[in-house]
């Protein structure tokens, strides 16, 4: 591990438990010592007894958190990570914009390229080193999806351990990247500290240049995500973004 | 047999001189598809990539309380795109539970903006943002009661841009139930004057709001066993969604990949039906209990509960989604309306919410027009007859396009900007 994580770890770690505190029940409040007044249409008056649904199923035992952490994630947005995501795309020009896209990509096939070996997986193995091999040397370390012909995939170490059997485990809302669970919040730190690990093996950065790598990295990362928070106009969107995050990571899984 | 040769030449260069003057090019035949689909790519209107779009948020009531999961929802948020030079200007009211930012909207601003416009676009009223940040009462639907508060929403916008801009003349539009609200806007202008709208264009409006609310409640009947097997239908659609995703090459949750599943599930109409009536079901239950949560009615929510930032919803959320707009209409919608106007009978209020309550300034009013579409599925049987009779020429029928599957159609686009440019 290196010294930038090494001292961002704990922080990170701070600010969590500092946001988990915030965090409280999520039963409604009722005055003291009422009953909740029978309205309109009860759960009683139109649901089936004992019927479940896809969402009784996804297990969110730190709903709480995860709320806060959802609406930190909102003024994270707002009033941080949008601005500067518009600021980079009004001074990058927009090849300059694309080849640091196309960069990262290249970066993250090495991380696809692991976990399909990891998964067993020959034609995305193949493919991924065919894409990983010819944009990192004809396409000049990827600065150009030269090999965009070839099918390309997003495999990540969640997904791996899921391919092999462990659950996705509870729901869990992380801090500016959204949505995850146990499983895929794990996957991601481990697939991060690899990559970390692989470039310094690699390169010799400076302090400097390994914060620009991270920051541009992050900024690209929100730049090519449409979703916005608190657009959707439901006032289930928690539950819905908790319902697709998870149906879609079964899928990611499946494929 | 010379003759019946020749007769039937004539016949074919009379069709085929009528498909030269007369064609309609937009592909889609069946209505549920076009409804679902939309215009497949080479069909669709050049319009610009982008446009001088600027998203703002604006307080319409100082002093509104806004229910603690609903904080962020405090201001009204709209965009605008503005031209340099003195120009007509245009607001754009979007439909049934859509936002000022959604597809429909932002295609017809691109469109208008091309054409020269500044266009300023609005949430639907029954849009969660509008009713908790724009809705007077709380509880949206009412044709009246709706265009004061999109009236108000126009007034504060313009009070905001009236120093930047020089407008020559303001226009309104708005597609599906903001093409009702437009009507009724216009009305309103009649009367308020602020704006002296020059021209207003419905397209794809209800006639009567209650007839279509039938329609969408009813299409969820198309669910294999109805709507308490929802779940099952739900997982079914995610698995075949599924299986085309798991195989597919490229990963990318995009319309072209939506339409290869379309093609590989391919649905038939009883399916797409329900897809429709499910996607209507879900604004309904977002609009319902947004609205109970903003009147504190005990519809669903139980009345002396409160919800916090934290509170999870619960069997609530699957309570909102049993309901259908109909039942908001008879035990929500019909009880508020009563303490406003003691008396009145659901009758009067179902007949109240159409546009046939208003035919004869409709008729009379040479600066309305409408587009629509034969095969509407909104309309009950009849209904589109209705336009024709009313608006004369300045209705344009479409023999197809379902709801709204041919808008971004390239001979609709120039049809809507034609109506204010001309």
């Amino acid at each position: 591990m290196n010294i930038t994580l090494k001292k961002f770890l704990p922080h990170a770690l701070v600010l969590l438990a500092i946001l988990s505190l915030g965090a409280c029940s999520t039963a409604p409040v009722l005055p003291e010592g009422e009953e909740p007044l029978e309205p309109r249409f009860s759960a009683d008056r139109v649901l089936i007894k004992g019927a479940t649904t896809s969402a009784d199923e996804i297990s969110d035992p730190w709903e709480g958190f995860n709320r806060s952490m959802y609406r930190f994630n909102y003024r994270f947005d707002k009033y941080v990570f949008l601005p500067v995501v518009t600021g980079y795309q009004a001074i990058t020009p927009d090849f300059m914009e694309k080849g640091i896209h196309n960069f990262f990509r290249n970066i993250q096939d090495i991380t696809t390229l692991i976990n399909s070996i990891l998964q067993l997986s020959a034609e995305k193995t193949a493919n991924t080193t065919v894409r990983l091999v010819v944009n990192s040397t004809i396409g000049i370390l990827g600065f150009i999806n030269v090999a965009h012909e070839v099918p390309r995939s997003d495999e990540d170490f969640g997904q791996t351990l899921g391919r092999w059997g462990v659950g996705p485990g509870p729901y869990l809302v992380l801090p500016v990247l959204g949505p995850s669970s146990l499983r895929d919040g794990t996957g991601t730190l481990v697939d991060a500290i690899v990559i970390k690990e692989i470039r310094n093996a690699a390169l010799d950065l400076e302090t400097w240049q390994e914060w620009t790598w991270d920051i541009l990295r992050v900024i690209d990362l929100r730049a090519h995500v449409a979703f916005r928070y608190y657009e959707t106009g439901s006032p289930f969107e928690y539950e819905w973004v908790r319902l697709l995050y998870t149906t879609k990571r079964q899928l990611d899984v499946e494929r | 047999m010379k003759q019946g040769l020749s007769l039937l030449l004539a016949v074919a260069w009379m069709t085929t001189g009528w498909a030269a003057t007369e064609p309609y090019g937009y592909p889609i035949t069946d209505r549920w598809q076009a409804t679902v689909i939309g215009t497949p790519e080479q069909f669709k209107a050049d319009l610009p990539d982008t446009i001088p779009k600027k998203k703002r948020r604006i307080t319409i009531f100082e002093d509104r309380e806004v229910p603690e999961p609903l904080w962020f929802d405090k201001d009204l948020r709209y965009f605008y795109a503005l031209q340099k030079d003195p120009a007509p200007l245009i607001f754009l009211i979007a439909g049934t539970g859509v936002s000022y930012d959604g597809g429909k909207n932002n295609n017809m601003a691109r469109a208008f903006y091309q054409a020269g416009f500044h266009v300023v676009s609005i949430s639907s009223p029954t849009y969660m943002n509008f009713v908790v940040a724009a809705s007077k009462t709380g509880v949206p639907g009412h044709v009246y009661r709706d265009a004061e508060d999109i009236y108000r929403v126009m007034e504060r916008i313009w009070d905001k841009l009236q120093d930047r801009i020089e407008v020559t003349d303001f226009f309104v539009t708005g597609y599906s139930l903001g093409g009702l609200n437009t009507a009724f806007v216009t009305l309103l202008d009649e009367e308020r004057q602020v704006f002296n709208f020059k021209k207003a264009l419905l397209i794809n409006p209800p006639v009567s709001l209650y007839n279509s609310i039938s329609l969408l409640d009813r299409m969820l009947e198309n669910i294999p066993g109805g709507v308490d097997n929802f779940d099952r239908f739900y997982n079914r659609l995610v698995e075949q969604i599924g299986k085309v995703y798991t195989r597919a090459d490229s990963v990318s949750l995009n319309d072209e990949f939506l339409y290869k599943a379309f093609e590989a599930v391919n649905p038939d109409d009883e399916e797409l039906a329900a897809l429709i009536g499910v996607s209507f079901r879900i604004s309904s239950a977002n609009m319902t209990f947004t609205s109970d949560l903003m009147t504190n009615a005990g519809y669903i929510k139980p009345a002396n509960m409160t919800f916090t930032k934290n509170t999870s919803p619960g069997d609530l959320q699957i309570v909102a989604h049993r309901l259908g707009f109909t039942d908001f209409f008879h035990t929500y919608f019909y009880t508020h309306e009563k303490k406003l106007q003691p008396g009145i009978t659901r009758r009067e209020l179902v007949d109240a919410m159409s546009l046939t309550e208003i035919e004869d300034y409709l008729k009379n009013s040479p600066k309305i027009e409408v587009m629509h579409n034969q095969d509407d599925i909104i309309l009950a049987p009849g209904e589109i007859d209705f336009f024709p009779r009313v608006f004369g020429d300045r209705a344009k029928v479409y023999p197809r396009g379902g709801h709204l599957g041919n808008m971004e159609y390239r001979d609709n686009v120039d049809h809507m900007v034609r109506v204010f440019t001309q």
